[in-house]
């Protein structure tokens, strides 16, 4: 960095690292806002200038220098990037570490944090791409925010359901049902056994079921259900609309018919997932999100922005339930990235762990844990692996694998319960659940015919394709 | 009906053998044994009585056969459930909760409805058993 103001401040273009954007010495704050990129420099901008001037497009830099700054206490509002390693492995990419000071968000906001941290700086030419791989979010900024509206803990004791992950199923066919039809999917799949179904991503109001029906038809299957069965049911009613006002009525109507849950999707936005985290706090309501459209930015390991990074932002945000990955299902999800972005939601407190993808340790200051979803391509077969990867807190949802059952759907649900309570019974006895799995399945089997038609026609059936975002880490040598 | 409250409902009822191999799971996680009866098992019945205190200090998954086998022969024909609570920061909640006795015949809830404006029903649920006064049902 220039030394004399004088020259500092001259007009004209300046490397961004010599306008303070590099300090390789500075030793981040308790109270900083940290991130991590992987920058993909452009050819000969050397890596140091590259990360520089993401902190500078992220911050407070422009193109050229302005004497503006010196009306400022420009050195604090400048995000210093501070350190940067090549990615082990990928030549030609580096993780670039960069420090914000917290005075340069708003509190309790979601959109002012990425609009500086995302806002800009993605489409900045030197860079041929960019991805945020991790944050690291200070306890102060942190408290700034609601957190989940209910949390897991007492989402269990509202539903009355411990020691075992919950289930549920989305409603297909996903598109054209009418709302009698879908309703009676609802009430066969939860009389079976099922704690919970969901409408799918993109069931909001459309020609063939619009919105009251669905809802109506919805909560006379709830109600059915918890009757035959003298347990708590939910089913969660998506509310996704064009307007926050729309949105607004339909969880009224939610909640008038004494819905437990709705459910929105990540395409709402940052703000209006956050108004509506405020007002399921406000009517005792779980939130549900479902995370549609994030693989366009989620899955491509140079570019955007990493999962685990969005589970920190919905954790702040406020939803209960999030969609994050099934390890063994039909969509993208390398293991132990999945593991992180469940200890991310679930924990009180991430210590680093490059082996899932945890760069930064995090505080999460007494906010409420959030309830991770395992959907897509999901069967009873399966179960001991999920068991295994994802544990109890989770909500496990077999839609094909449910709906799609030779005996029906109640079968389907019950094949799920049956499979699940036994794998738990087990795990619990101290049984080697990941090795033993099919034999404890085969067994459970032979007093639940559904289970054995399940495992019959899906037993076999595997997803078993690369990942595309793994993780890129030197495993820590270890003492012999 | 069977009611499906508790973490292994849909299994076939668990053996002594088997409830202790989860009692001693609960024990070796550190967490506190309770027991608790009801003859009113609608899902909203949060309440159930408290058969003792949980037992913090128990060590020993006999001991707590003992106190299950107690409470099934005080109240041979009410739902009976074993709970593990876990006290640690940011827990303090159940982590197990199952059911360990229930009554011979299960009559189940009744739905009752109140038809409003626009298609919409009151709902409310009524368990059948609940006719009569505690300590009466299910005999």
């Amino acid at each position: 960095m220039a030394n004399d103001p004088a020259d500092r401040y001259r007009a004209g273009v300046m490397k961004y690292a010599q306008m303070g954007y590099w300090q390789p010495d500075y030793q981040p704050k308790e109270t900083d806002v940290l991130a991590l990129f992987r920058i993909t420099p452009q050819e000969g901008v050397d890596p140091e200038e590259a990360a520089a001037a993401v902190a500078g497009e992220s911050s407070t830099a422009t193109w050229t220098v302005v004497w503006t700054d010196r009306l400022t206490a420009c050195d604090m509002y400048r995000a210093k990037a501070y350190r940067v390693d090549p990615v082990p492995g990928t030549p030609g990419q580096y993780f670039a570490y960069i420090a914000y000071d917290i005075d340069l968000f708003e509190a309790g906001s979601i959109a002012n944090l990425t609009a500086s941290i995302i806002g800009n700086v993605f489409g900045f030419k030197p860079l041929k791409a960019l991805r945020l791989e991790d944050m690291r979010l200070p306890i102060a900024y942190v408290k700034t925010f609601q957190g989940p509206a209910t949390g897991i803990v007492v989402e269990r004791e509202r539903l009355d359901k411990f020691g075992r992950p919950l289930l549920g199923a989305t409603v297909k066919p996903k598109l054209g049902l009418s709302g009698k039809n879908y309703g009676r999917v609802v009430y066969e799949a939860l009389k079976g056994g099922l704690d919970f179904t969901k409408d799918d991503e993109n069931i909001n109001s459309q020609p063939f079921m619009h919105w009251r029906d669905r809802f109506l038809y919805c909560m006379e299957a709830v109600n059915r259900a918890q009757a035959a069965t003298g347990e708590i049911k939910g089913t969660y009613l998506n509310i996704t609309a064009g307007t926050m006002e729309d949105m607004y009525e339909r969880a009224e109507f939610a909640k008038e018919l004494g819905s437990t849950i709705v459910m929105i999707d990540l395409v709402i936005g940052y703000t209006a997932i956050q108004s509506m985290a405020k007002w399921a706090r406000r009517n005792d309501m779980i939130l549900h999100l479902h995370r549609a459209g994030h693989s366009t930015y989620t899955r491509q390991k140079t570019h955007g922005i990493s999962f685990r990074v969005i589970s920190k932002w919905m954790r702040l945000s406020g939803v209960d339930h999030i969609h994050a990955g099934t390890i063994v299902g039909k969509l993208e999800g390398d293991p132990n990235s999945v593991q992180g972005f469940y200890d991310i939601l679930r924990e009180e407190n991430n210590p680093v762990n490059l082996e899932r993808g945890i760069f930064f340790e995090q505080d999460w200051g007494g906010l409420r844990g959030v309830m991770p979803v395992a959907s897509g391509g999901i069967h009873a077969g399966q179960m001991h692996q999920l068991l295994h990867y994802l544990g109890d807190d989770v909500v496990l949802q077999f839609g094909g694998g449910t709906i799609g059952h030779p005996m029906g759907i109640q079968a389907g649900a019950t094949a799920n319960r049956v499979a699940l309570e036994a794998m738990v019974l087990a795990r619990n006895e101290g049984r080697d659940i990941w090795n033993e799995g099919p034999a404890i399945l085969a067994n459970a089997a032979k007093s639940c015919a559904p289970l054995k038609a399940a495992l019959d026609t899906w037993g076999e059936v595997t997803f078993d394709y690369a990942s595309t975002d793994t993780l890129d880490f030197v495993p820590t040598p270890t003492a012999a | 009906m069977r009611l499906t409250q508790g973490t292994f409902s849909f299994l076939p009822d668990l053996t002594d053998t088997q409830i202790k191999a989860q009692v001693e799971y609960c024990l070796a996680k550190g967490w506190a044994v309770s027991i608790e009866y009801t003859d009113d098992p609608h899902p909203r019945n949060t309440y159930w009585e408290m058969y003792g205190n949980p037992m913090f200090d128990l060590k020993d998954a006999a001991g707590v056969m003992t106190e299950v086998n107690a409470c099934r022969k005080a109240f041979p024909n009410h739902y009976v459930k074993l709970n593990a609570f876990d006290s640690t920061h940011g827990w303090e909640a159940l982590r197990l909760s199952f059911i360990v006795n229930r009554p011979k015949v299960e009559p189940g809830f009744e739905l009752r409805r109140e038809e409003g404006a626009g298609r919409i029903q009151r709902y409310s649920t009524r368990s059948y058993a609940t006719a009569r006064p505690e300590g009466e049902r299910y005999s």
